[in-house]
C-alpha cells in the first residue's frame, strides 16, 4: 500500500439541502459531523468550539470564522455591518481569546443602493471601533442580481487565546454553575418581527454587541474556576445546553423562574408557538463556573453594560447523564432537547 | 403576559393539585382524555403530570390536525405544489409532515416555490401581489382555523381574485372523537374538551358525550392553571357522581360559540361524505369540502389531486396511541425509527402531536430531576 492517507467515507445521507441543514440544529449537526468533520478532519478542527486554538511559539492563536445573511439588512437595534463585526468578535471572547484583528469579505447583490454599503461598511467600522479591534484586510465580489439578498457579510478573526484557562465541555464539573449575561432571544425576536411577514408590532430591539467587557469582568471574578463559555446564538440556549451536556457527559438542569426573558419576547414567543428557548440571541453569553465563585461571577456581570440582567439559571448534575431538564415555574419538570430543524410555528 | 402570567401561578397550581389529590380515590384508576393537541403541548411544556396524583391518567386524543393528515393528501398537496406556475402557501408546522415521497421541506429544496404563512390572508395577499402567478393555500385546521379559510375565501370572490385556490383539509371535532368513545378498546372516565375549537363551535356540541356516553366533559383553555382547574372540575364531577358538560374557559368561550364564524363557514364549505384520518382510518362526515359555491377557489377542481390512499408505514402504532390504548413510548417505533427529525407516524410530526411532545419534553431518564437550588 502506498503511504496516501485514505479519508474516510462521507456518510450524510440527505439528496439536498435544506433549510433545516442551516438551522443550527439536528439537522446541522448531521451536516457537519456526517459530512464536514470526516473530511476535513484535524486537531483544531475536531473540538468543533467556537474558535480554533493553534499553537503559535509559546502563545495560542485563536481563530474563527463566521457569514452573515440576515433579511432585512437593517433591523430595531442593528444591522448586518455591526453583527459581522460583533459576532465573530464575540466567537473568539467566549473562547477566552482577546481579539487581534478581522478580516472581511463583502459579497454585494448587484442593484444594491450605494447608500445601503456605505451604511453597512459604516455599521463595520463603528462596530470595530467599540469592539476595539482592526478590520485589517478584506475582498468584495459583486453577484449578478437575483443571486444573493443584497449583502452576504464573512468576517474571519483571529485572537490571542488566555494561557490561564482551560475552556471546554470536558472541564465541567457536577454542581457547577450556569450563567447567563442577559435576557433571551431578543434578536431572533426582533428579526422575525422586523421581517414583516407578521402583522405584529412589538417593542423588540437586538442585542448585538461586543461581549468582550462581559468576558473580561467574569475572567476577573472567576479566574481559572471559568470552565466554559459560548455565544447562543443560532439555535440558542437550547441548543447549545445540548451541545455542552452531551460533550461533558454530564446533565444539564435549568430553573425556569431564573430565566430571563422580556415579557414582550415570551408574549410574541407564545404567539407564533416559539420557544425562546431556541431563538437566536446575537450580544449574550452563557457561562459555566465552579459553585463557589459563582455569586461573584454573578455580580461582576451585572456590574458591566449589557450584563444588568445577568442570572444563574441552573447547575450541571451527574444525572440525566446528556440530558436537558428544565425545572418549570409551574413546579414540574420537563426535558430541552436539541432544536429539529428551524422553529416552525404551530398552526392554532 | 402579565395576563397569562397568572395563569402560571406556582402557589395557585399547588393548591389546585392538593385538592385534586384530596377528592381522588386512591383504590380507583382515572383516564381522562384531552383532545386537543395544544393542551398535550402545555401538559408536557409545564411538567403537569408531575402535580397529578399517579391514579390519574392523561390520555392523549386526535386533536392535532397536522398529524392526522393522511399521507395521501399530503402527497396530493405536494403534486400541487410541484407545478411551476404555483406559489404553494402553508402553516409553518405542514412543511415536515411527510409524504410518501418527501415532505414540502424537501421539495422547496428541489426547486418548488413553496412559501410559509402565518394565516391564510397572507396567503391572499400574495395572490394580489403576483397576479401572473397561481397561488394555492393548503388550508388544514379544526372548526379552529376553518372560519379565517372562510372569511379568505369570502374576501377573495369579493375582490374578484382570480389566481387564488384553496386546497381544503378542514375536519371536524365531534365525529372522531364519537368514533372513540364507540371504540370498545378504550374506556375513557372523562374528556378535556378543546377551547379553540369551543370558541367557533361553543359547548352545547359535546352534550351528546354526557348525555349519550355518560362521559363528563369540560372544556378548558390553554394555560397550564386552566388545564389543572379543568381536572379538578371533572374530578368533582366523578367524585359527586354527576355527570355534565362544564365550561372552564369562559373567559373566552360562549356556550353557543361564534355565530359569525359559524355563518361563513356554512356559506363556504359543505361536509365531505367521507375523510380519512391517519391512524382512525374513514370516518363519515368528519370533514370539510369547498361548497358549491365558491368551487372556483376549490384546488382539488382546480388541479389534478388523485387523491391515492397511502397507508401508513405498518410499524407505526400512532392509531393506538391516538385511541390511548398505547403511550407514546410504548409504540415500537418511538425515539428509534421515529423521532421528529424523521417522523415515521403522523403524531411525531408537529409539536402539538402526542409522540413529538412526548419526545420533546417528556423522554427523561427519571420522574424527578435534581434538587432545586
Amino acid at each position: 500500500m502506498s503511504g496516501q492517507r485514505t479519508r474516510p467515507r462521507l456518510r450524510f445521507g440527505a439528496p439536498r439541502i435544506d433549510m433545516s441543514h442551516g438551522a443550527g440544529g439536528k439537522a446541522t449537526h448531521k451536516l457537519i459531523e456526517g459530512l464536514l468533520l470526516p473530511a476535513l478532519e484535524n486537531p483544531a478542527l475536531t473540538p468543533l468550539s467556537d474558535a480554533a486554538v493553534l499553537p503559535f511559539g509559546e502563545a495560542r492563536l485563536a481563530l474563527t470564522t463566521d457569514s452573515f445573511v440576515v433579511r432585512p439588512l437593517s433591523f430595531p437595534g442593528g444591522s448586518i455591518g455591526e453583527l459581522a463585526v460583533n459576532g465573530t468578535v464575540n466567537d473568539l471572547a467566549v473562547s477566552g481569546a482577546t481579539p487581534l484583528a478581522l478580516s472581511s469579505a463583502l459579497i454585494v447583490e448587484e442593484g444594491l443602493a450605494t447608500e445601503v454599503l456605505e451604511r453597512e461598511v459604516g455599521a463595520m467600522a463603528a462596530a470595530a471601533e467599540r469592539a476595539r479591534v482592526a478590520i485589517a484586510t478584506g475582498d468584495t465580489k459583486v453577484v449578478e442580481r437575483g443571486k444573493g439578498d443584497g449583502l452576504y457579510v464573512i468576517t474571519t478573526g483571529v485572537g490571542v487565546a488566555d494561557p490561564e484557562l482551560e475552556l471546554s465541555a470536558t472541564s465541567v464539573r457536577p454542581g457547577d454553575r450556569i450563567l447567563c449575561s442577559g435576557t433571551l432571544g431578543d434578536h431572533g425576536a426582533a428579526i422575525l418581527i422586523a421581517r414583516g411577514d407578521l402583522e405584529l408590532e412589538a417593542d423588540i430591539l437586538s442585542d448585538t454587541r461586543p461581549l468582550t467587557p462581559l468576558v473580561e469582568a467574569l475572567k476577573g471574578a472567576a479566574g481559572p474556576a471559568l470552565r466554559f463559555m459560548r455565544d447562543p446564538t443560532r439555535g440558542g440556549v437550547g441548543t447549545v445546553l445540548n451541545e455542552l451536556a452531551r460533550d461533558s457527559g454530564l446533565g444539564v438542569v435549568l430553573w425556569e423562574e431564573r430565566i430571563p426573558i422580556r415579557e414582550v419576547v415570551q408574549g410574541a414567543c407564545e404567539i407564533l408557538g416559539i420557544d425562546p428557548l431556541y431563538v437566536a440571541n446575537e450580544g449574550k453569553l452563557l457561562a459555566v463556573v465552579a459553585p463557589e465563585v459563582a455569586d461573584a461571577a454573578l455580580e461582576a456581570l451585572r456590574s458591566v453594560e449589557g450584563g444588568e440582567e445577568a442570572e444563574i439559571i441552573g447547575e450541571m448534575k451527574e444525572e440525566p447523564a446528556r440530558m436537558v431538564v428544565m425545572h418549570t415555574g409551574f413546579g414540574g419538570t420537563r426535558m430541552i432537547d436539541m432544536l429539529v430543524g428551524d422553529p416552525l410555528p404551530r398552526i392554532c | 403576559m402579565k395576563y397569562s402570567r397568572e395563569f402560571r401561578n406556582a402557589d395557585l397550581a399547588r393548591a389546585v393539585a392538593a385538592e385534586i389529590a384530596a377528592i381522588t380515590d386512591p383504590k380507583r384508576h382515572y383516564k381522562i382524555m384531552e383532545v386537543c393537541g395544544g393542551h398535550t403541548h402545555t401538559i408536557y411544556r409545564h411538567g403537569i403530570k408531575d402535580l397529578l396524583p399517579e391514579q390519574i391518567e392523561l390520555v392523549h386524543g386526535p386533536g392535532c390536525p397536522v398529524c392526522v393528515l393522511p399521507m395521501g393528501r399530503v402527497d396530493d398537496g405536494i403534486r400541487i405544489a410541484e407545478r411551476p406556475e404555483v406559489i404553494f402557501t402553508c402553516f409553518g408546522d405542514m412543511m415536515r409532515v411527510p409524504g410518501s415521497k418527501g415532505n414540502l421541506i424537501e421539495m422547496k429544496a428541489e426547486g418548488a416555490d413553496i412559501r410559509m404563512v402565518y394565516s391564510p390572508l397572507d396567503a391572499l395577499r400574495l395572490a394580489r401581489e403576483n397576479p401572473e402567478r397561481e397561488v394555492v393555500f393548503f388550508a388544514i385546521g379544526f372548526e379552529t382555523t376553518a372560519p379565517s379559510t372562510a372569511l379568505t375565501l369570502k374576501r377573495a370572490k369579493k375582490e374578484g381574485i382570480e389566481n387564488f385556490s384553496v386546497f381544503c383539509n378542514h375536519v371536524n371535532i365531534i365525529p372522531p372523537v364519537r368514533a372513540l368513545l364507540e371504540s370498545p378498546d378504550l374506556r375513557l372516565d372523562a374528556f378535556i374538551g378543546p377551547g379553540h375549537v369551543s370558541t367557533v363551535i361553543g359547548c352545547r356540541p359535546y352534550e351528546f358525550m354526557a348525555a349519550d356516553y355518560g362521559t363528563p366533559c369540560v372544556v378548558a383553555g390553554f394555560e397550564p392553571l386552566d388545564i389543572l382547574q379543568s381536572i379538578l372540575m371533572i374530578m368533582r364531577q366523578l367524585a359527586e357522581g354527576r355527570c355534565e358538560v362544564e365550561n372552564q374557559y369562559s373567559r373566552v368561550v360562549p356556550w353557543e360559540g361564534n355565530l359569525q364564524a359559524l355563518e361563513a363557514m356554512a356559506e363556504v364549505f359543505e361536509l365531505r361524505p367521507y375523510f380519512e384520518w391517519r391512524g382512525l382510518g374513514f370516518i363519515a362526515q368528519s370533514a370539510l369540502k369547498i361548497s358549491e359555491a365558491y368551487s372556483y377557489f376549490d384546488a382539488e377542481i382546480r388541479y389534478e389531486t388523485p387523491g391515492v390512499r397511502v397507508a401508513d408505514p405498518k410499524a407505526c402504532q400512532c392509531g393506538e396511541v391516538l385511541k390511548g390504548v398505547l403511550k407514546p413510548h410504548q409504540c415500537r417505533v418511538f425515539g428509534t425509527a421515529c423521532t421528529p427529525e424523521h417522523p415515521l407516524g403522523a403524531l411525531m410530526v408537529s409539536s402539538e402531536g402526542a409522540c413529538a411532545a412526548y419526545y420533546n419534553f417528556g423522554r427523561k431518564t427519571g420522574e424527578r430531576v435534581g434538587a432545586r437550588r
